[in-house]
């Protein structure tokens, strides 16, 4: 095995490895790291490679601390870091060409498994260039006396006549939509909204800046202040969290007085949880998902992959606006010895406010009369929660109002619940859709009103009306907490994030979302009639074969170009103009006998054929020494002029 | 039945008719086939596909898509490595029986891409994998290369250069592309000179014999070293000058003559005969004596120079041989 071979392999193999090691566990991240190094200083050196016991030995114990340490031997996680170590292990071991082609393959294997965990653009530039490296290697390995240019541009022309036939498989490859075995497993590394609130759960998360939904409008979107994205509904509060607590019997949803409808297609990105978001009231949804009886869209199964969904929505809406007395109940309860002061509050409004409509506008007032703060700091809260907000701290985030507010009606004998979502959303000039990140995470309140049902307050747009109308950035400032991009960036900045957005967005719904729905939708939109995966299939076949024949006839054609030098081509473009002319050279026929033929055929161009054959012979029966490259260019140019200027 | 009919189709698919001039390999004369790493590596593709379905990995059929139809193309190029080359045989140097054979064979590659790592093997020795034994060949855009093809000699006499399989595996090793080639070039292979033997100075043909080869002393020039020159008489230090193998030449005086009669060899076995009397061609040339040859099946006068040498060492190669490696 030569050394730049193993260094191929051993940078391959570095190459599918390495966005591996932020998940991989850190021993094994660093056990393969310290393998790497250990096998590129033998190659270095020239040592020779550990003995076969040894290398048993290591496999042998770190598959069994990696099946310890798991407890499992299926999954995904598992196998992945298999595959990583004994990708490892394999390179110590490298002694053959067959252990160099098992390599190969195997880091092939690996690249897939890095799209369990991301899929984006640069990953997708990220594996052009490991495959180039791989292919590189593999082209050295076939062929060990070829230098490395000529080596990294086989590999670059396989590569890229591969990619038109790959295209064509993509696009008419008949997809079957997995999982074939097994559950579908959590997407990874998602962070979002929780079915809990507590002081401080809302203002770390805003902190991201991940894309939670995509979502575009047909016709204009609606204001921002309008787009509340209805998530997890909260009844059961313990003095400290909001938690969904025990369902009771409620009436089934009734929706009436609807106004103001909403259509549009909403790309929500994987939570893992079960819960879709629609703007407030989803009415009609395009896949199967049941509306709640507090109006929560849910899903039999977890978000675990990027989900498309048309949804239509009535921005205006009266909701349940009968509500059976256990459910009512159910939205009065508070623990009865926590926060006396606000609960004496909320009676003494109670006294003295006749309707409901009066004790909330006084609830909000109260917010802006007491000088309430909104931060994304707020100091710590003791064992009443609600008390020290109200009269102590006076400053809090969305959660602190929202929390506070719910339990101010429930006190004062209005029923109310938390609403979890997000609230907002920004426009994307570039793609004409709508992003909405963790960072407009929200907590509102709903209260239940004779008559007019579940009706939306949000008491943080009470105190910080920005927040709603131009999101978080803009009632937040200058506040250092939130990461770079969520305060106000400079606009050649947001405008290449929102540019980029755009891109992955384009990214996600052709490429990365081209299931069996997307290809009969874009294979009808192509023209194809009557699709089937026979027919998909067939005109697969049939395309690449095609293409497949276009290169071969491209190949041979450039194959049978033979070493003809530059006087011969000109000679026989003068040629074929006197074949035009009705003179075509026979191919026994001497340059001088043709030309005394030519003349005699076309005595009017005597004096240009003769010129021209007698150039030509020049040119090719007295080659040019070697210090006359110069004089020799010229005569050729000469050749060249007067082949160009012969006309018949 | 099955046999011939099999038989009578690798005679139509594959041709082995044997060939003069220059062989140009067309499309109809290359034949590809996967090799095991091809096979492998469908079998890693598959899995790959599944992985794919199973976890709805876009980017993984593009992936597996992208290598699928690499290495459909690198069948292309493994084909076009062979195409339109041209190949032509020259003669090949008699040699002693145990020396390799070196087939002169020439490869002109009339294209603008350069070939790689032909491999050139004699038909039948590998079919799947190249043996290490295989000839690489390297043949750069627009030039003609020169390859010695060695094969081992076993027998004297003609030795034909038989059917060799040209390969290539060239870019992936993914598929096996070949051809084959049949020239009518045939290499001479003397006995092998047996060593240590006396020349029978005792039978000369006039009968006196039996003395000294006296001019052994009288160094008189040199001439060029042809194969079988004894090596005591290389002339070492015109080599060290690079002045080439050249080989002391001794004045004999005329008349000095030797038979070299195969009746009077005291072998038992006609082979050992051969192969002393080969020894006695090389060492009577190289004492500049003129010796004359008697074998069963006609004579040659004495003379002296290389032309006589190489009839004499030809007449013996051929002594007796069936028909078939007579020619």
């Amino acid at each position: 095995m030569n050394k730049p071979l193993t260094y191929g392999l051993l940078l391959s193999i570095l190459m599918v490895i390495a966005p591996h090691a932020d998940h991989l566990p850190l021993w094994v991240s660093s056990l393969c790291a310290g393998l790497l190094v250990w096998r590129a200083y033998l190659a270095y050196s020239g040592h020779p490679l550990p003995q076969r016991w040894l290398l048993l030995l290591l496999t042998l114990a770190s598959t069994s601390v990696l099946l310890i340490s798991f407890r499992t031997m299926y999954g995904r996680e598992v196998g992945v870091t298999l595959l990583m170590l004994l990708a490892a292990l394999k390179l110590m071991e490298l002694r053959s060409a067959r252990d160099a082609i098992a390599l190969i393959h195997l880091s092939c294997f690996i690249i897939i498994t890095n799209f369990l965990y991301s899929q984006s653009i640069p990953t997708a530039l990220y594996l052009l260039a490991t495959l180039l490296v791989i292919v590189t290697t593999w082209v050295h390995l076939q062929a060990p006396n070829i230098t490395f240019k000529p080596r990294f541009r086989i590999a670059a022309v396989l590569l890229l006549q591969a990619v038109p036939l790959m295209l064509i498989l993509f696009v008419l490859f008949p997809r079957i939509q997995g999982p074939l075995w097994g559950l579908p497993q959590n997407a990874y590394g998602t962070s979002g909204l929780d079915e809990k609130m507590s002081p401080g759960s809302m203002s770390g998360l805003v902190l991201s800046e991940a894309v939670v939904l995509r979502v575009s409008f047909t016709g204009s979107p609606p204001l921002r202040e309008q787009m509340y994205w209805r998530g997890p509904v909260l009844w059961d509060f313990d003095g400290r969290a909001w938690t969904k607590g025990q369902p009771v019997r409620s009436k089934a949803v009734q929706l009436d007085s609807l106004e103001r409808p909403l259509d549009y297609v909403v790309t929500l990105e994987p939570h893992n949880k079960t819960w879709l978001f629609a703007l407030e009231m989803p009415t009609q949804l395009s896949i199967p998902a049941g509306l709640t009886d507090d109006f929560q869209l849910q899903q039999k199964n977890s978000v675990t992959a990027r989900l498309r969904y048309n949804a239509h929505s009535q921005l205006g809406f009266r909701a349940n606006a009968e509500e059976t007395p256990q459910q009512l109940q159910r939205a009065l309860r508070i623990p009865a010895d926590l926060n006396p002061r606000s609960q004496q509050l909320a009676a003494e409004w109670r006294e003295r406010l006749v309707s409901d409509d009066a004790v909330i506008h006084e609830a909000l007032a109260n917010f802006t009369r007491e000088n309430f703060y909104y931060t994304l700091e707020p100091p710590l809260l003791g064992l009443h929660t609600v008390d020290d907000f109200m009269f102590r701290t006076r400053s809090g985030f969305c959660e602190h109002y929202a929390s506070s507010f719910v339990f101010l009606m429930r006190a004062a004998g209005i029923p109310a619940r938390v609403v979890l979502g997000y609230q907002g959303g920004e426009y994307n000039d570039y793609g004409n859709y709508t992003i909405v990140r963790q960072s407009d995470a929200h907590a509102w309140a709903e209260v239940w009103l004779h008559e007019r049902g579940w009706v939306r307050v949000d008491p943080t747009a009470a105190i910080s009306p920005t927040r709603v109308q131009s999101g978080l950035s803009a009632a937040l400032p200058d506040s250092l907490a939130l990461p770079f991009m969520a305060r106000n960036p400079p606009q050649w900045l947001r405008d290449l994030r929102l540019n980029w957005d755009a891109l992955a967005n384009q990214w996600n719904q052709w490429v990365l979302g081209y299931d069996a729905e997307r290809q009969f939708a874009f294979l009808t939109r192509l023209g194809m009639e009557s699709i089937s995966a026979m027919k998909m299939a067939l005109s697969m076949l049939g395309g690449t074969a095609l293409l497949i024949g276009l290169f071969m006839l491209y190949m041979l054609r450039r194959m049978a170009i033979r070493n003809t030098d530059v006087t011969q081509q000109l000679y026989l473009k003068f040629c074929r103009k006197l074949a035009r002319a009705g003179v075509t050279r026979a191919a026994h026929e001497g340059a001088q006998d043709f030309s005394q033929r030519a003349m005699r055929t076309l005595p009017r161009h005597t004096d240009s054929i003769r010129n021209i054959t007698a150039q030509y012979l020049a040119l090719r029966y007295s080659p040019a020494g070697d210090g006359q490259k110069v004089v020799h260019d010229s005569r050729i140019n000469a050749l060249r002029h007067a082949v160009s200027a012969f006309k018949i | 039945m099955l046999t011939a009919l099999k038989q009578k189709f690798r005679t139509w698919l594959f041709r082995p008719k044997i060939e003069s001039g220059t062989v140009t390999l067309t499309q109809r004369r290359i034949f590809i086939l996967p090799t095991r790493q091809g096979l492998m590596l469908v079998c890693v593709l598959m899995l790959m596909m599944l992985g794919n379905i199973n976890y709805n990995l876009s980017l993984g059929y593009v992936l597996t898509f992208l290598l699928t139809m690499m290495a459909v193309i690198s069948m292309l190029h493994a084909f076009r490595n062979l195409a339109h080359l041209e190949i032509y045989a020259g003669h090949a140097h008699p040699v002693f029986r145990g020396e390799a054979a070196h087939f002169l064979l020439y490869f002109n590659n009339q294209s603008q891409s350069p070939r790689y790592q032909l491999g050139l093997v004699k038909t039948g020795e590998s079919f799947w994998s190249t043996a290490p034994a295989t000839l690489k060949i390297d043949v750069p855009a627009r030039q003609v290369i020169e390859v010695a093809f060695p094969l081992a000699t076993t027998q004297r006499g003609w030795l034909q250069a038989g059917r060799l399989t040209i390969s290539t595996e060239f870019p992936l090793g993914l598929f096996y592309a070949w051809s084959y080639l049949h020239f009518d070039t045939r290499c001479l292979v003397y006995p092998k000179p047996m060593s240590d033997v006396a020349l029978p100075l005792d039978n000369s043909p006039d009968g006196e014999g039996k003395r000294s080869v006296a001019g052994d002393d009288d160094f008189a020039g040199l001439r060029k070293y042809v194969a079988g020159d004894a090596l005591p008489r290389i002339a070492w230090k015109a080599y060290a000058r690079e002045q080439g193998l050249q080989v002391k030449q001794f004045s004999t005086p005329l008349g000095e003559e030797v038979w070299l009669d195969f009746f009077a060899v005291p072998d038992r076995n006609e082979e050992d005969k051969l192969a002393r009397m080969t020894r006695w061609v090389l060492d009577a040339e190289a004492q500049g004596l003129r010796y004359a040859l008697r074998l069963p099946d006609g004579e040659l006068p004495a003379a002296n120079g290389l032309a006589h040498r190489n009839e004499c060492l030809r007449r013996i190669a051929l002594f007796n041989l069936p028909q078939q490696r007579r020619t």
